[in-house]
């Protein structure tokens, strides 16, 4: 898709205007999704109509940048034509590239337009160098979107043994359950992450405010956390929650921490690693994140391809927690 | 109800038991239980196959010459080196049959006769015919499935003449990460762990801060606080077209469970009455089966399809 | 950081205050007259909004403006929308509630701050149907030109100006207090 040595970089659109705005601020490739469960950010009133996502692609192609939709989530049984209607559209609209990960939807695609570009999502949990390859043999991806828990060294080998291209995601929300296989949501609400695209969904979030001003946040009446007035709050993701085990006479984060992920600083390391396009979280963020955030990584690529120094120090306030790791990208001491 | 080609199944066991435990556990299966199929490996966590290493031939003999099938079911998280070969070699054995649980194990089993576990992705039956056609003949389905789904599932099966299983019993697997969430309570990494998850023989159980129980911790794993219980189900699955029923093992009352299980396919006694047993076996933890019924997982909906919908 | 930028901006708190003094005795149905005349404007123009609303057209919003002596309701039902504002002291039920400085929700509505970014650092808080504020959020967000831009067009050439001014005010992404 790209010279080797210039990564692409890939960015998140929720909504037409923010699509724009990220084509603006310097974009190679927006990714985005359609008003329904066929992708993993299927949240209200976000995302596009058909119609939408036909003017921005015209839009993004006039300007050079290439779209890419997202149909990353898991078609019930019973269900499927919802996933084969949208894989039809992309290809009618020409989209550059649909991105997959359950194995009906990838085969529907391969079998019906073997010209469409299939990136493989984090969704589908290919962590190992075999379960790429099980992809790139069985539906001929072109990329695989890699999960958030390998080294820079693990991500090194790979690249020397599968055919297809890396994208890594290097900014936003860190996602810390595998990807695709995670039903928590489903256990507190009855809405699948899988199925239906969503995580923590609003209509089951609750904010509540006691006597002493701290913040209890809820989803469906399973208390999240709870944050005292000079806490930073965030949104109650079960995974970002505060817990009590036994053993410990302390709540505390018994997953993660709410983090954002920030790999500016391996920047030059992930480059030389051999990653052919870098992904941005945060379609479910405004417009005024995408124009920082993507500008930001544009001049921050473009100098690191220079060999200089970066800092997105800058874009800190931006991220859940006000805090940011590197995740597993430095060291395998974070599992 | 076709009682004949129904099975009762043991899923490979989720926790890090002692090895004699676990030994003395297959063995009681072997001997006195009426289940079909065993699922033996380690689904979790790779760092705790070892102390198991040198029961396994003991024990899949044992449980062989009792007339029970045994399959070896693959590691759901497979990243380092230590874990890709270990699934290669498990998916390359040639005494028993495999049961895949993520895309490497399926790397290796293609082309092969083999099975799809229950934390591999089969949502839908496009998914589902491709899978056969690449030589799963039996496919256990994710926990979360609604009814509705199953429905199509069991249809489509029967079609293609292959089996399908659910789970029916146990805590159930809600997540799975890279991340040991275990030794992380205690301060440690996956690295340092000193298995301490050996304390939790059934999970470590995570209260939120209100006191609520809502999940249990196992390794990398994350569970359901409640068991599942599709006990009351098994006739009306069985019309669906699925004919495998896995009951995930515990600590303890896994006997009992089984034998409500088995009296619930006999027909002897009413999915009512199955719940009751299990439910006084299970003291204070409460059943649930939110996903079957499509509203939120960790509820118990009471609600009896007729038979004929 | 706070206090940091009170001395950079210590003009403006100063206008703010000025501003507060000011609208205490402004008569509501004045300034309801002004939001009723921006919002069909706005409406007008960006009637596609009312799309990414639908399941929350009839839905009450509260914004609580903390440093105003008054408080907005808005209703956005594409066939009669509503926007006024009302006393802080007249008790009132909505459905959703997004509270916050004037300038955070200026901010927000101008596209220069996030929504998210405001909330972790508590500029920004909300209550009862977060589903409909998602939502809220996302229909004002997807315009090419901010929905403050759009409603200061409308008073030029005062609104623009006070646009400016606020944009100065908090060019760091800091909000006084």
């Amino acid at each position: 898709m790209t010279s080797p040595h210039k990564p692409e970089l890939v960015c998140p659109a929720g909504t037409p205007a923010s699509l724009r705005v990220a084509v603006d601020s310097g974009a190679d490739a927006v990714y985005c999704g359609l008003q329904n469960a066929t992708n993993a950010r299927n949240f209200p009133g976000l995302n596009l109509t058909p119609y939408e996502l036909e003017k921005s692609i015209e839009y993004a192609h006039l300007n050079g940048t290439k779209v890419l939709i997202a149909l990353n989530t898991f078609p019930p049984a019973g269900q499927f034509s919802l996933w084969s209607d949208a894989v039809d559209l992309a290809h009618s609209l020409n989209a550059d590239a649909i991105i997959v990960a359950d194995i009906g939807v990838a085969n529907y695609a391969k079998s019906k337009y073997p010209d469409l570009r299939l990136h493989l999502s984090v969704q589908a949990g290919a962590p190992s160098i075999e379960a790429i390859k099980f992809y790139t043999e069985e539906f001929d991806v072109k990329r695989v979107v890699l999960p958030r828990i390998l080294t820079i060294p693990e991500i090194k080998s790979l690249k020397q043994e599968i055919s297809c291209e890396i994208e890594c995601f290097i900014f936003g929300n860190h996602g810390l359950m595998a990807e695709g296989r995670c039903s928590l949501t489903n256990y507190a609400t009855g809405l699948s992450t899988n199925m239906d695209g969503v995580c923590s969904p609003a209509n089951f979030v609750n904010y509540r405010v006691d006597a002493d001003q701290s913040l209890h946040t809820e989803l469906n009446g399973f208390t999240i956390d709870c944050f005292s007035c000079t806490q930073n709050p965030g949104y109650p993701t079960i995974c970002k929650g505060r817990y009590h085990v036994a053993h410990r006479e302390d709540s505390y984060y018994a997953f993660e921490e709410p983090l954002s992920l920030n790999l500016a600083s391996l920047l030059p390391d992930l480059i030389s690693a051999g990653v052919d396009a870098f992904k941005i979280e945060g379609r479910q963020r405004s417009k005024a994140y995408t124009q920082s955030v993507v500008s930001s990584w544009r001049k921050a690529i473009d100098t690191a391809l220079d060999h200089g120094a970066i800092n997105m120090d800058h874009l800190l306030s931006l991220t859940e927690g006000n805090k940011q790791t590197l995740g597993a990208y430095e060291t395998k001491r974070w599992r | 109800m076709n009682k004949g080609q129904n099975n009762l199944t043991i899923g490979p066991i989720l926790f890090h038991w002692p090895a004699e435990q676990k030994r003395d556990f297959y063995f009681k299966i072997a001997d006195e239980s009426p289940v079909d199929t065993v699922y033996i490996g380690e689904v979790v966590c790779s760092k705790r196959s070892p102390f198991f290493e040198e029961y396994y031939d003991n024990v899949t003999d044992r449980l062989t010459r009792a007339g029970k099938k045994v399959i070896l079911s693959s590691l759901s998280e497979v990243m380092v080196t230590r874990e890709r070969k270990m699934t290669e070699e498990l998916a390359q054995n040639e005494i028993y049959e495999v049961e895949a649980n993520d895309s490497s194990a399926l790397y290796h089993l293609r082309g092969r006769r083999h099975r799809i576990g229950q934390y591999y992705n089969t949502y839908n039956e496009e998914t589902l015919k491709h899978l056969v056609l690449n030589g799963a003949y039996h496919v256990t389905l994710p926990a979360e499935l609604p009814r509705e789904s199953l429905i199509v599932l069991g249809s489509v099966a029967k079609q293609l003449g292959i089996s399908l299983e659910v789970q029916i019993s146990g805590r159930v697997g809600l997540a799975f990460s890279a991340r040991c969430y275990h030794a992380r309570s205690y301060g440690r990494v996956k690295d340092n762990c000193q298995f301490v998850c050996e304390h939790d023989p059934d999970g470590m159980s995570l209260k939120t801060l209100t006191g609520q129980n809502f999940l249990c911790i196992n390794g990398i794993q994350t569970l359901s606080y409640n068991y599942l219980n599709l006990l009351p189900q098994i006739p009306e699955l069985i019309d669906m077209g699925i004919d495998n029923f896995r009951i995930s093992p515990h600590s303890s009352h896994t006997e009992i469970i089984i034998k409500a299980a088995h009296s619930v396919l006999q027909g002897s006694i009413s999915g009512e009455e199955a719940t009751s047993i299990i439910q006084s076996s299970i003291g204070d933890t409460p059943c649930f089966n939110g996903f079957y019924h499509h509203v939120a997982g960790h509820e118990w909906a009471e609600h009896n399809y007729q038979l004929s919908e | 950081m706070k206090i940091l930028s009170r001395f950079f901006v210590d003009g403006y708190i100063h206008k703010a205050k000025l501003l507060k003094q000011l609208t205490r005795p402004i008569p509501l149905p004045l300034i309801n007259y002004f939001l009723n005349f921006t919002l069909i404007k706005v409406v007008k123009k960006n009637s596609y909004l009312f799309n990414r609303l639908v399941g929350h057209h009839h839905k009450t919003f509260l914004i609580q403006i903390t440093n105003l002596p008054f408080d907005l309701v808005l209703q956005p039902n594409p066939n009669s929308p509503h926007l006024y504002a009302k006393r802080k002291a007249v008790k009132f039920d909505a459905d959703a509630t997004i509270s916050g400085s004037f300038l955070s929700l200026l901010g927000m509505i101008d596209g220069r701050f996030d929504g998210d970014a405001l909330f972790f650092t508590r500029d920004l808080q909300i209550f009862g149907d977060t589903e409909a504020i998602v939502c809220l959020r996302n229909a004002l967000d997807d315009m090419d030109k901010s929905l403050a831009d759009e409603a200061a067009s409308n008073f030029s050439p005062i609104g623009p100006y006070f646009l400016a001014m606020a944009r100065r005010a908090t060019k760091n992404n800091d909000i006084p207090s």
